[in-house]
């Protein structure tokens, strides 16, 4: 029971933060284009990625 | 085109394209690409009037940044994308340039007073892409939004199940083995600590669905759903209190789960509509030049343009106004809103219309209407009257849900009932009793039956070039039973094209093309494209209404070129279209002139798709815009027998009408702008992706190719989703059947419950994957 008490929390802080992961990952617009992030992998640009942050939608 | 040496490109335009991508480096993009064949390819077109970006441009004072939106239309592939990126990174100035792939849409961000607009995406331009900048406040941002809630709700439910069923797994040990009700009452509260929030957070979008439903005194599928989830979680909550066996938690959360799935998928799979709005601010973006009474020019946009103003149209540029010619002569491409593919010579006082292509020389035209009063206008009205009397038709699960609701609360009803009045059963395990039946009888199936299959059947229409744009269309294509098509464009390719009939030689085609390769006119651009590459001869004089002349040399219309008139003919004018169809003659001095004869060519397919269809029990109808004669010809050679020629889209909507009226269900098949009322006023209606953007917006089905085919995939697609719906349906009802008896009698657990609403859901969707797999042929 002692241990239920602790592990229970803790499997609900992980799942939170997992849960939490994905809405900032929706939030930053990464989740706007699936189809390109798919292609995006195969170019080789030698070129220095932008400063800028994505922008928001 | 294959890089290598300059004879080796079709027009001066592509040449220069590739020296742009060879000079910045850039080769690479020739190798990474994949060519459709089956789709239009990227050429620079001459004919595209100048856009004023710089009005859409967003300034940001503190951060000193411009932004302008663009939507881009040529990529077909990832490297396009990286192409297009990697342009605009080299100009100076440029902070950001990001394509979205999904949305075909750019975001260009520069330093504000580096650099402007137009000079940054020039080189963009110059390789052949098509940019129209665009307001993003007003363009499908509510999908967008709709779609990220959806996928915020399914993020929690998400969680939510998968760590309630985690405890209920437990739960449901703790049923065989020993498990105290200290232990378990207190799973029970972390279920509900975990699931009643997130139950109301994800219902959101059902619940507020089911308001509004309910307000209209009707029922959808979301009023059982929201009922039955609210009534399971307030009785398992009860339960939880009164140290109860049964809590119902994680059926709750998953049904909820499962369906935000099913809505996810369906809305994506939906694709991106674009609204009329959109294409009618791409089609307007152009800039009109207004010549004042002492000749100073302006360039001002459509909507600050009066009526009285002269307007100067230049060779290659759209008409950006309805008015009347008042000097120079030139041919006019109406494609746009007649359908005809040949030219209409004009003259002072004819007049022209916005949206058409000035082809051959300058025009000042006199304004007569501007901006909402122009005939483009009227047809887009028209179009958009008739998408909302089209809204009105039912989804086939709205309609079950109909039935569905009602019967189901009823038994529940009945269930409590009998069981405190038969029984003497207190009313809390009755009511225990009541909402199992509820639970149990979860449209969890029933509303994945139909979008599953949607899904499914627009992944594997997608695989084809073929774009479902209509949630609907599916279902409201298996009712048809007549089929009615536009020509140009639609059965045939929509321009003309060089018979080869033997009246000519290579080398006739040779100086024909040499001197054809600097005009606009759609018969001087097919002799182009049949001819193999030539270089243009320098000096080349356009006679417009005539022809092409260069020193004694002369192409163009019969009259002109001094050509001998043919036995036959009953009428001589100075129309290029000879008997037999658009012709040029080719006059060289000491030798007999040479004719070249066009035709709109059909569709390859187009006969054996009119054959296959007549097979499938469809009545197929032709309406058209051109003129009498090549819709005679057109309507004999494919074999159909009910045709109509010179129709303006308001006939074309009232024959529409006239066959509704006898009861009939209309597929309408069509490209050209003035088919657009007609394709939102059909039962269902499909597009050539070649077609006008706006009869595109109106059209349920966009398809790619130069192929037909498409049309006969989709009718097959779509009787055979109904079919698995149908099926998906009755499975969902069967399982009903059986496990009802089993909820009134009292005998179902969460466990059962569990069990049986995923071996339905997983039932269904497995039927529906069938559809994805292509028998062969």
């Amino acid at each position: 029971m002692t241990n239920l008490l602790l592990l229970i929390p803790v499997a609900l802080l992980l799942g939170l933060a997992g849960l939490g992961a994905f809405l900032w990952a929706l939030r930053s617009g990464q989740f706007d284009d699936l189809d390109g992030a798919a292609h995006r992998i195969l170019f080789d640009d030698d070129d220095k990625p932008t400063q800028e942050p994505p922008p928001r939608c | 085109m294959p890089p290598g040496s300059s004879s080796a490109f079709c027009c001066s335009g592509c040449e220069a394209a590739y020296q742009l991508v060879r000079g910045l480096g850039l080769t690479s993009y020739y190798e990474r690409r994949c060519l459709d064949p089956a789709v239009r390819p990227l050429r620079p077109e001459e004919d595209d009037a100048a856009v004023d970006y710089s009005a859409h441009v967003h300034d940001d004072p503190q951060t000193g940044r411009s932004t302008l939106h663009l939507m881009i239309e040529g990529i077909h592939c990832a490297a396009c994308v990286w192409l297009i990126e990697s342009l605009l990174a080299r100009q100076p100035g440029v902070l950001q340039a990001r394509i979205n792939m999904t949305t075909r849409r750019l975001t260009l961000v520069w330093t504000s007073g580096a650099s402007d607009a137009a000079t940054i995406i020039h080189p963009v331009l110059q390789v052949g892409y098509r940019l129209i900048p665009y307001d993003p406040a007003r363009l499908g941002s509510d999908q967008l939004k709709h779609e990220k809630e959806l996928l915020r709700a399914m993020a929690v439910a998400g969680f939510a199940a998968g760590n309630v069923m985690l405890l209920s797994v437990s739960i449901w040990a703790g049923h065989f083995s020993y498990m105290g009700e200290a232990t378990r009452t207190f799973m029970h509260w972390v279920s509900a600590l975990i699931a009643l929030p997130a139950v109301v957070y994800s219902g959101r979008p059902f619940f507020r669905s089911a308001l509004t439903a309910l307000r209209a005194h009707r029922t959808n599928m979301d009023v059982p759903i929201s009922i039955g989830v609210f009534l399971t979680s307030a009785m398992s909550l009860w339960e939880t209190i009164r140290f109860g066996e049964h809590a119902y938690f994680d059926a709750a959360i998953s049904l909820l789960f499962f369906l935000l799935i099913g809505r996810y998928l369906d809305m994506r799979a939906r694709g991106r509509a674009r609204s009329a709005a959109e294409h009618l601010l791409g089609l307007s973006a152009a800039a009109v030049t207004v010549i004042d009474s002492d000749g100073h020019r302006s360039v001002l946009p459509p909507s600050k343009v009066a009526e009285g103003m002269t307007v100067l149209v230049a060779t290659g540029e759209r008409v950006g106004v309805d008015g009347r010619v008042s000097d120079g002569e030139s041919d006019i491409d109406t494609s746009l809103l007649t359908g005809e593919t040949t030219p209409t010579a004009v003259r002072p006082g004819d007049s022209v219309f916005a949206g058409t292509l000035n082809l051959s020389a300058p025009l000042r035209v006199t304004v007569t209407a501007v901006g909402e009063r122009t005939l483009l206008a009227e047809i887009v009205r028209m179009m958009e009257v008739a998408e909302q009397g089209r809204a009105r038709y039912v989804a086939l699960a709205d309609r079950v849900a109909r039935y569905y609701a009602p019967v189901v609360h009823l038994a529940a009803l009945l269930t409590f009932l009998g069981w405190v009045w038969l029984t003497s059963l207190p009313w809390q395990p009755a009511l225990l009793i009541a909402v199992s039946v509820l639970i149990i009888t979860c449209p969890c199936a029933l509303a994945l039956a139909v979008p599953v299959v949607q899904v499914v059947a627009s992944g594997r229409l997608l695989r084809h070039g073929i774009l479902l744009k209509s949630a609907t269309a599916l279902e409201r294509i298996t009712a048809i039973d007549t089929v009615v098509f536009d020509k140009t464009g639609t059965l045939t390719l929509g321009r003309p094209e060089l018979e080869r009939d033997g009246g000519w030689s290579e080398t006739d085609l040779m100086e024909a093309a040499a001197l054809a390769a600097t005009s606009h006119h759609p018969l001087a651009r097919a002799i182009v494209r049949a001819a193999p590459p030539a270089s243009p001869s320098p000096g080349v004089i356009e006679h417009p209404g005539c022809g092409l002349q260069w020193g004694e040399v002369r192409l163009g219309s019969r009259r002109w070129v001094g050509a001998p008139d043919v036995i036959d003919v009953t009428d001589v004018t100075d129309d290029p279209t000879g008997p037999g169809g658009p012709e040029l003659w080719l006059a060289r001095p000491g030798v007999a002139p040479i004719r070249f004869a066009f035709t709109d060519a059909l569709r390859s397919d187009a006969a054996d798709t009119v054959a296959a269809l007549g097979k499938m029990g469809l009545r197929i109808e032709l309406l058209s815009g051109d003129r009498l004669p090549t819709v005679r010809g057109v309507a004999s050679a494919l074999g159909i027998d009910r045709w109509q020629a010179g129709c303006s889209p308001a006939e074309k909507c009232a024959r529409l009408a006239e066959l509704a009226a006898e009861g009939r269900h209309v597929l309408m098949v069509g490209d050209g702008l003035n088919d657009a009322p007609a394709l939102a006023a059909a039962h269902v209606s499909l597009s050539p992706s070649t077609a006008v953007d706006v009869s595109q917006t109106a059209a349920d089905v966009v398809f790619q190719g130069l192929r037909l085919a498409p049309v006969v995939e989709v009718i097959a697609v779509a009787r055979k989703a109904d079919r698995l719906v149908k099926q998906n349906f009755a499975m969902s009802f069967l399982y009903n059947l059986v496990t009802v008896p089993m909820a009134v009698l009292g005998m179902v657990t969460p466990l059962i419950a569990a069990v049986a609403m995923s071996s339905s859901s997983i039932i269904v969707i497995a039927n529906a994957l069938r559809l994805a797999r292509t028998r062969p042929r």
